[in-house]
């Protein structure tokens, strides 16, 4: 979809048109009041939040996704500034974002009436990256949480976690059930908080680089490539043609993997152990060659700004395009299987139902939202080179149980493989890597990419010597964990797992 | 139903030996099964994804007489990954509490070793050593499945503590 016609990249509304693949402009305010009409606007408009963050400046800034384009829309705030506007009457998810900043720099945000904390775990003496800063000390009692409680006749709570019963990072999950059937679940994050808008502060660029392919392991290339990308905006870099496909062909790489991943584990979750045994060892051949070609198994610091660490080779090529055909045969047969399986089938359809209604008034993308009627992927939506030269498909389903999200993983792998066939044969070389300029003066950018799991941001401001001001990644975890406690209530607490694996939110995205 | 049995049995056993025998690596024989808790200590995930794939056919570290558990009550080796946050520390140091000793700790890969990519945050403890020092360490970002493998092999032969 271009933008060129939408009335909200024109000057009258106040949005300017930027350059880039996918188009987004920046928006300021001083006045709280524009913040939130702007916000109204682009809300009424069928825009979706993706996030909400503080940084080194005292300003809120969004990051609002319409269709024609991204709009990060920030509010200026006074030095002395003691509360900020809260948009969670706009965009409910905006509360969790909004609390987080409560916690980390104390700034009240008004409207809000839920203030409990959300990333603070009472362990901390203030919030830590408050704009008038004192020395932290840790504290060694922390504070209970008061999660919501459901009354009743038979009404019972059940805590999980964080430490959980297998190999899955903590969190903590709290169901209100009546015998096996859930009527609340509230979740309580932030355990895997590793202040990393702190640690990008002062950085150079290759070590924000390391960082920023560490925000959530499984998503490595896209979060790395979203960084990239704000970077490249922000010091004016262009890309060649050749880093552009070899891009492209990492992220749909990543998007492979986890998918493989994810549909093994939910064959397991759902009493079909042999799935792990037929799923995982095709994602372990393509850590392989992912090591092999790439450097890193799980192409960690593959992307880097300006370009790609490793560039591809002719050789490289016809092992990927064997590796594209084996996969090809091997999930086919596999697809099959699962929906020939009528037990597993039983454990998928009706479970987890996250409507589109629901999905939509959350602002759900990525696999989730388009399981549940939300037609959103960056790659379908925008003209972005070099993936738009081969028409992706969108994947979409309107049901939103476990079955859909399994049906969207599958049609997701057929068609990141297609895509990939076609950016390998038509690879145009050679990949160069752009010199990085000095900035004269302060920068800011913003790279948007379709992780596997949906949308991630990233964002910047570099300082003169290429040292970051601010930095923010992020994808769309904290919203999937609204989706997860939308979705589990009617079901049976055994059923939990397998809901949450077919979100499979990231803790460590989400905490950050 | 056909294509599942008939797909079992053509992907046959798919599981390699350890990259090094036990001669090689000098550790005892292997006498008796161990169990591992797992905690994740704030980890980016990537540690997770390794520590999947040794359950995977092709690794199967299950086939080497090592499983991971769910009660710590019922674990010999407390593995941990991630910098240690500092909202982890109490589940960490819960769960050690609760492992019968003998036990051991090993710290999987290089932010539970020394806090790796997010040393000298405010959020984080700089990995374990100052809250549970292991016994044995893997490092790697993340390490690759078979030196996990070789780190569990390792923590097996190494001296218990009874703490």
């Amino acid at each position: 979809m271009e933008g060129d016609s939408s009335p909200f990249f024109s000057p009258e509304t106040g949005f300017d048109r930027l350059h880039g693949g996918i188009p987004h402009t920046f928006l300021v305010t001083e006045s709280p009041d524009r913040y939130l009409a702007q916000a109204r606007l682009l809300s009424s408009n069928g825009a979706r939040l993706l996030t909400l963050w503080s940084e080194s400046l005292p300003a809120i800034r969004a990051a609002i996704l319409l269709r024609e384009g991204l709009v990060l829309l920030s509010l200026s705030l006074p030095k002395d500034a003691v509360s900020f506007p809260s948009l969670s009457s706009i965009f409910p998810p905006a509360a969790r974002f909004e609390r987080t900043i409560h916690d980390l720099f104390g700034l009240i945000p008004d409207g809000l009436a839920d203030l409990r904390p959300w990333i603070d775990h009472g362990l901390w003496s203030h919030p830590p990256l408050s704009h008038t800063p004192s020395p932290l000390t840790r504290l060694a009692q922390g504070m209970d949480y008061p999660f919501v409680r459901v009354r009743g006749d038979g009404v019972h709570e059940i805590p999980v976690g964080p430490v959980h019963a297998g190999i899955i990072e903590p969190g903590h999950f709290r169901f209100s059930v009546v015998g096996e059937k859930v009527l609340r679940l509230e979740t309580r994050m932030g355990y895997t908080h590793k202040g990393i808008a702190r640690l990008f502060r002062g950085r150079n660029l290759p070590e924000a680089a390391r960082l920023a392919s560490r925000i959530s392991g499984d998503s490595a290339v896209a979060t790395s490539l979203a960084f990239s990308k704000a970077v490249e905006e922000a010091l004016d870099i262009e890309i060649s043609e050749g880093v552009r496909f070899v891009r492209a062909i990492l992220l749909e790489r990543e998007r492979i993997a986890n998918h493989l991943a994810d549909l093994g584990a939910l064959g397991n979750d759902a009493g079909l152990a042999v799935a792990l045994s037929l799923f995982h060892p095709l994602r372990e051949a393509m850590h392989r060659i992912n090591l092999s070609l790439f450097g890193h198994r799980l192409l960690f610091d593959s992307v880097v700004p300006g370009g790609v660490s490793t560039g591809l080779s002719g050789a490289m090529i016809e092992t990927l395009l064997l590796e594209n055909e084996r996969l090809q045969a091997e999930v086919s047969l596999l697809e099959r299987i699962y929906a020939d399986h009528g037990g597993l089938q039983d454990r998928f359809q009706n479970t987890g139902i996250l409507s589109p209604e629901v999905a939509g008034r959350l602002g759900i993308g990525g696999v989730a939202g388009r399981a549940s009627g939300q037609g959103w992927d960056l790659r379908v939506d925008h003209r972005e080179d070099p993936v738009h030269r081969f028409a992706p498909a969108l994947a979409l389903d309107h049901i939103g149980d476990v079955a859909s999200r399994v049906r969207i993983r599958f049609f997701e792998i057929f068609e990141s493989l297609r895509l990939t066939h076609a950016l390998l044969t038509s690879f145009p070389g050679p990949d160069i890597c752009a010199t990085i300029p000095d900035p004269p003066a302060p920068r800011e950018g913003a790279g948007i990419v379709e992780g596997f799991r949906g949308e991630v941001l990233g964002w910047v401001r570099i300082l003169p010597g290429k040292i970051l001001a601010d930095a923010h990644i992020a994808d769309g975890s904290p919203l999937l964990w609204h989706a997860l406690e939308a979705s589990v209530p009617g079901n049976l607490v055994a059923d939990f797992p397998l809901i949450n694996k077919s979100f499979n939110p990231s803790y460590s995205a989400s905490d950050l | 139903m056909w294509k599942l049995l008939w797909k079992i049995l053509k992907t046959g056993t798919l599981t390699e030996s350890p990259t090094r025998t036990q001669e090689e690596t000098g550790r005892p024989p292997f006498l008796h099964s161990a169990s591992i808790r797992h905690v994740d200590a704030g980890s980016c995930n990537g540690c997770e994804l390794e520590l999947w794939a040794l359950e995977n056919p092709v690794t199967s570290l299950s086939s080497l007489g090592f499983s991971f558990v769910a009660s710590p009550r019922h674990a010999d080796i407390l593995l941990v990954t991630g910098p240690v946050s500092c909202h982890m520390k109490e589940a960490l140091e819960t769960t050690h509490q609760a492992m019968p000793a003998p036990k051991r700790v090993l710290a999987v890969g290089d932010c539970a070793i020394s806090g790796g990519v997010f040393r000298g945050s405010y959020a984080t403890h700089d990995g374990l050593s100052s809250i549970l020092p292991p016994d044995v360490t893997v490092h790697g970002c993340p390490p690759p499945p078979e030196a996990i493998v070789e780190g569990v092999l390792r923590a097996f032969g190494s001296p218990p503590h009874h703490s």
